[in-house]
C-alpha cells in the first residue's frame, strides 16, 4: 500500500469517520446550516449554540465518505469553545491550507495531521472542506444551503 | 479475436501496463489507428472544408464526407444525408429537442422518457417542455434494472408526442428492448429518439431495422476522439426541421433581406466542424468493423459475466441490479464504504473506476442511493483486469475496515 494512501486512511481518520465525535443534534440551536456535495452525496448538517460571542456547543449530522465524516468530526472537536472570530480564522486557515494557498495547517491537534494527507488527493479536497464551508455558513447565518462539487 | 493483440493496439494501455482501466463507459481508450488518423490529418491533410478551390481543401472535404458515409454504413442508414455530425449525444438531443420537438409540442403534451436516463436525455427535454408547457413523464425501472413494460399501455397515451429512450444504460448496463418499444410507439404515431451512447461500441445497430426516428452516439465512447458524434435522423424529419445553429456552411445565400438554408445534413452543421474529429471517428468505426461486432459482443459479454460472478463472491458487495440483458457497466456498493473511498483506494492500486451518480441522479433516487461505484468494460479488458479489480476490492475492505 502506498504511503500516501496509508497517510490518508490512517487509524485516526478511520476512527473519526466510523465513530465521529459530536455526531448528534443539539437540544438548543442558535445557528444551523446544511451542505452537500451533490456529485457524490456527501451531506452535512452543522448545529451551533453560540452565547456571548463564543461557540459553546457544536455538533453535526450527515452521511458521506470517510474523509468528509472524519473532517466533520475533527472540526467539532477543535471549534468548540472558540470565539466567532477564532472560528472564522480557523475556517479560512483550513480552507487555504487544503486548497494549497498555505503551507502549514496551523492547528495544534494530532487528528488534523490525518487530514493533511488529503492534499495528495486533489480530487478529494472538497470532501474535507465541505463541513467547514457549512460551519462558515452557520456562523454567518446564511439562508441558502451550501453546495460543493467533487469528483464523481 | 486475440485480445492480447487488441490491447497492444492501444498506446495508452501499453504505456501504462500497470493500469487497469475500468471506465470505458465514461470514455474509451483510443487505438493507434485513430491517433494516427489525427496526426496524419494535421501533418498532411489539414485545410478547411467545403469552400476551398485548392487540392488540399478538396481532399480534406472528401475525407470528411467519407467519414459521413462510414457513419451511415455503421448504422445502416438509408443515405449519408441522414447523418449529421455533432459534438456528441448531448448536442444531438439538444438539437432534436430545440428544432424537431419544439416545432410541434403544445401545452399539456407529454414527452415520455425512462427513470434510467442519463441527464443528457432528460434535461434538453425538460428545457423544451418548460418552454412549451409540456410535461415529462417516465417509464419506471424494476428492481432488476429492466423497464417496467407492464406500465407502458397506461403511459403511451394520445398525449405523448415523443418517446426518448436509452439503448444501453450507462449505470445499470441494461440493454433495453428498443425494437419492441419503437414498434409500440409507431402504432400510435409517436416519434422515437434513441440514445445510443453506450450501445454502438458493443453491438451492431441497424436504424432501418429499428425504424427509430432518431439515433445518436458519441465518438469518444466508441474508440474515437472527444468532440465528435453522430445524429441519425430520418430524411423527412431532418428536412422539415428548422436550423439549430446559424452561421456559415449551413446557408445557401445570405442577405439582410432574407437568408436561405441548405438541406440536411449541412443545414445542421454551421461553422467549421470538427474536421479532424470526424475523420478520426471514421478510423474508429473502421477499427470496430475490422474486429467484428459478434467478436466484440461475445468477448465483452464474457468479461462482464465473469466480473459479475466474481463480484457476487465478495462479501459485503451489493450489485445495484442483476439482469440477464446487460453489457458494459456494473454499478455496486461495498457495505459501509463510500464509493469515493472505494475509488480513491482502487486508484492507489492502479485501477481506474468511476464513483458517483454517473449523471443519472433520478435513477439513484429510485434505488435510494446517493452514489455507486461503477466498473465498465471495453474491448481491451481481460480476465486479468477483472482479477486485479477483485483483489483491489478486497484491499479496500482491508484498509477501511481495519
Amino acid at each position: 500500500m502506498s504511503s500516501e494512501l496509508t497517510n490518508l486512511y490512517s487509524e485516526i481518520l478511520l476512527e473519526h469517520s466510523q465513530q465521529p465525535s459530536n455526531f448528534k443534534k443539539l437540544p438548543v440551536v442558535s445557528n444551523y446550516a446544511h451542505g452537500t456535495n451533490p456529485l457524490c452525496g456527501d451531506a452535512v448538517d452543522v448545529y451551533l449554540r453560540i452565547e456571548e460571542g463564543k461557540i459553546k456547543e457544536i455538533s453535526f449530522e450527515g452521511q458521506g465518505c470517510a474523509i468528509c465524516m472524519a473532517s466533520s468530526s475533527m472540526m467539532t472537536e477543535c471549534i468548540k469553545g472558540l470565539t466567532l472570530k477564532e472560528a472564522e480564522k480557523l475556517f479560512e486557515g483550513f480552507r487555504d491550507y487544503m486548497q494549497g494557498h498555505k503551507q502549514e495547517l496551523g492547528v495544534d491537534l494530532e487528528s488534523f495531521e490525518a487530514l493533511s494527507g488529503v492534499k495528495r488527493f486533489p480530487m478529494r479536497v472538497k470532501c474535507a472542506t465541505l463541513p467547514w464551508h457549512v460551519l462558515n455558513a452557520a456562523l454567518n447565518n446564511e439562508k441558502q444551503d451550501i453546495s460543493e462539487e467533487c469528483s464523481g | 479475436m486475440n485480445i492480447e493483440d487488441i490491447k497492444k493496439d492501444f498506446p495508452l494501455l501499453m504505456n501504462h501496463p500497470d493500469l487497469v482501466y475500468l471506465d470505458t463507459a465514461a470514455s474509451s481508450q483510443k487505438p493507434s489507428s485513430v491517433i494516427q488518423a489525427i496526426s496524419r490529418y494535421y501533418e498532411h491533410e489539414n485545410a478547411n472544408i467545403h469552400r476551398g478551390v485548392y487540392r488540399l481543401s478538396a481532399e480534406a472535404t472528401a475525407k470528411y464526407e467519407q467519414s459521413r458515409i462510414k457513419a451511415q454504413k455503421f448504422l445502416n442508414a438509408q443515405s449519408p444525408e441522414e447523418i449529421v455530425f455533432v459534438r456528441g449525444v448531448t448536442e444531438a438531443i439538444n438539437l432534436v429537442a430545440q428544432t424537431f420537438a419544439k416545432s410541434f409540442l403544445k401545452k399539456d403534451d407529454e414527452i415520455l422518457l425512462t427513470e434510467m436516463e442519463h441527464h443528457s436525455n432528460i434535461v434538453p427535454w425538460q428545457l423544451v417542455a418548460e418552454s412549451c408547457g409540456a410535461k415529462v413523464k417516465t417509464i419506471p425501472v424494476l428492481d432488476n434494472g429492466e423497464l417496467d413494460l407492464n406500465k407502458l399501455p397506461n403511459l403511451l397515451t394520445d398525449k405523448v408526442k415523443l418517446l426518448s429512450i436509452v439503448h444501453v444504460s450507462n449505470t445499470l448496463g441494461t440493454i433495453n428492448p428498443i425494437k419492441i418499444l419503437i414498434a409500440q410507439a409507431k402504432k400510435l404515431g409517436i416519434p422515437v429518439f434513441i440514445d445510443g451512447a453506450q450501445a454502438v461500441s458493443h453491438m451492431a445497430v441497424d436504424v432501418q431495422d429499428l425504424d427509430c426516428d432518431f439515433y445518436a452516439f458519441s465518438g469518444h465512447k466508441v474508440y474515437g476522439p472527444t468532440g465528435i458524434g453522430v445524429l441519425y435522423g430520418k430524411k423527412q424529419h431532418l428536412n422539415n426541421m428548422p436550423p439549430y445553429h446559424g452561421g456559415g456552411d449551413m446557408i445557401q445565400s445570405v442577405s439582410f433581406e432574407k437568408t436561405t438554408y441548405k438541406q440536411a445534413p449541412q443545414k445542421f452543421e454551421a461553422g467549421t466542424p470538427n474536421i479532424c474529429g470526424a475523420i478520426a471517428l471514421g478510423a474508429a468505426l473502421d477499427f470496430v468493423k475490422a474486429i467484428g461486432f459478434k467478436e466484440i459482443f461475445d468477448h465483452e459479454l464474457q468479461i462482464f459475466n465473469y466480473a459479475r460472478e466474481c463480484m457476487k463472491k465478495v462479501a459485503g458487495l451489493a450489485l445495484m441490479v442483476e439482469n440477464i440483458n446487460s453489457i458494459g457497466a456494473i454499478s455496486f456498493n461495498l457495505e459501509g464504504i463510500h464509493p469515493h473511498d472505494v475509488g480513491t483506494i482502487l486508484d492507489a492500486h492502479n485501477i481506474a473506476i468511476r464513483a458517483g451518480h454517473h449523471c443519472t441522479q433520478p435513477l439513484m433516487k429510485r434505488f435510494c442511493l446517493s452514489a455507486t461505484v461503477r466498473a465498465s468494460f471495453g474491448v481491451y479488458n481481460t480476465d486479468e483486469d477483472v482479477d486485479k479489480f477483485i483483489t483491489g476490492l478486497n484491499k479496500v475492505k482491508e484498509i477501511i475496515r481495519r
